[in-house]
């Protein structure tokens, strides 16, 4: 039983020169392989006593006098392995910038105005088949220092847990029609276009609310695993 | 033609960001919005085993510590179970986050010290703590694992990997008495060995 191998020429380099704080955080020897071991293939779980039912409503469970100002909608789609296999159960965690392209965070001085009514954080768990949705305000764009005129696309951050500690993941969504992905330094870092195009949310008017909020759907995929670890061999791999 | 593998690709890791905490430990963002924040009771009051504190930083390859760091820590109870296992300590979650300071870099984890696991083929592991980095400027997180300098750890069979003796050291914390302090270095001559697991 193991984890499959993660493929390292999918995601981004550790160095990546042209996103620059990668420079100096960057490892520059080789890392030591490792078939996971128990340490790797148990990993912590949630549950619903853990998480309260407004927690996956961005739209509202920060709001103090009214709604949060910008587009509403719906993020929801899928966690899977790379088995094609439902991740059911697991905590799916979520943060982004308000509608102005603002976080809410002591360090974000970006001219554009906090919102009282948006925190910018949320977290979900699948269901049974792995389904996950939250309501949201589409992120606005925002400046960045690292070339002199930078700018983040529109995106959502996303970080996923899966069974096993060495399935952890975080990713971030980005928008269907974006001009900014194309020119994001942190977006080229991943050097295949086709892994680019699997962190980009198809607008999904099938499930958007009218007169209401928009739609976005965005699968995500967890390491696929050869075996389930606990359920045939109790005795550790 | 043989038939085309069918399998789905992982999805591509993202950098946390700057802002890391507002989704994963908002109260050090500086706002409150949940009940409860996830991973700083990793450990309840009346589970067995051995109190110690660890404290570190990490560096980046300047020297500089990063403060905008987070670490996740995996690790077994004292009898080296985890959480899913059968005879695990009752309540123990073995998963903690650790937020370092905003403007020293420094981290301060209270935890058990954890048991002995088993390894490939059997074979013991030395007590260790499985940790995960994320911060801006790392692509993809960062695993790898703190070890413990007064446990033997002569046989460890992860530990024994490592090519070269001298880098096994940056996988274990100095101290004694339950007090440890572990550095991780992400470049430089003390890198510190990752896991490509």
């Amino acid at each position: 039983m193991s984890l499959f191998q993660r493929d390292r020429t999918w995601h981004p380099p550790a160095l990546a020169p042209d996103y620059k704080t990668s420079v100096a955080r960057s490892p520059r020897l080789a890392m030591l392989s490792l078939d996971a071991t128990v340490s790797e293939l148990t990993g912590p779980r949630f549950g619903h006593g853990d998480i309260a039912p407004l927690d996956g409503d961005l739209i509202a469970n920060y709001a103090k006098t009214g709604d949060p100002v910008g587009e509403r909608i719906i993020v929801h789609g899928r966690v899977l392995d790379e088995n094609g296999r439902p991740v059911p159960q697991t905590l799916v965690e979520i943060w982004q910038a308000n509608a102005g392209g603002r976080y809410r965070h002591k360090k974000d001085s970006y001219l554009a105005p906090v919102d009282p009514n948006f925190g910018g954080c949320g977290r979900v768990l699948t269901d049974d088949q792995g389904h996950y949705a939250f309501r949201t305000i589409k992120p606005g764009a925002y400046p960045w220092r690292n070339w002199v005129n930078n700018w983040r696309p529109a995106h959502i951050h996303l970080s996923v847990f899966g069974t096993a500690f060495a399935q952890r993941l975080i990713t971030q969504m980005y928008f269907e029609g974006d001009p900014l992905i194309a020119h994001c330094p942190i977006v080229k870092s991943i050097p295949d276009p086709r892994a680019i195009e699997a962190l980009v949310a198809p607008l999904d008017l099938n499930q958007a609310v009218p007169l209401d909020c928009l739609a976005y759907r965005f699968d995500i995929v967890l390491r696929g695993r050869r075996s389930t670890f606990f359920e045939n061999r109790p005795e550790g791999n | 033609m043989a038939q085309p593998l069918s399998y789905l690709k992982e999805t591509p890791s993202q950098t946390a960001g700057p802002y890391v905490h507002i989704g994963l430990a908002p109260g050090a963002a500086g706002f409150d919005i949940y009940d409860h924040e996830l991973g700083f009771d990793p450990v309840p009051d009346d589970t067995p085993g051995d109190r110690i504190r660890i404290t570190g930083c990490v560096f980046d390859g300047m020297g500089s510590p990063v403060r905008d760091v987070l670490i996740e820590v995996w690790q077994a109870d004292a009898a080296g179970l985890y959480p899913g296992q059968p005879g695990v300590a009752p309540g123990f979650r073995g998963w903690a986050r650790v937020v370092p300071d905003f403007d020293t870099g420094m981290f301060t984890l209270d935890t058990i010290r954890p048991g002995v696991v088993p390894g490939p083929g059997g074979r013991p592991q030395a007590p260790h703590l499985s940790l995960w980095l994320v911060a801006r400027g790392i692509n993809t997180g960062l695993q790898t694992r703190m070890y413990f300098t007064d446990q033997d750890n002569g046989d460890d069979p992860v530990l024994n990997l490592i090519e070269q003796p001298h880098r096994r050291l940056t996988l274990i914390a100095d101290g004694a008495d339950g007090h440890y302090h572990f550095d991780i270095h992400l470049q430089g001559d003390k890198e510190t060995v990752f896991l490509d697991v």
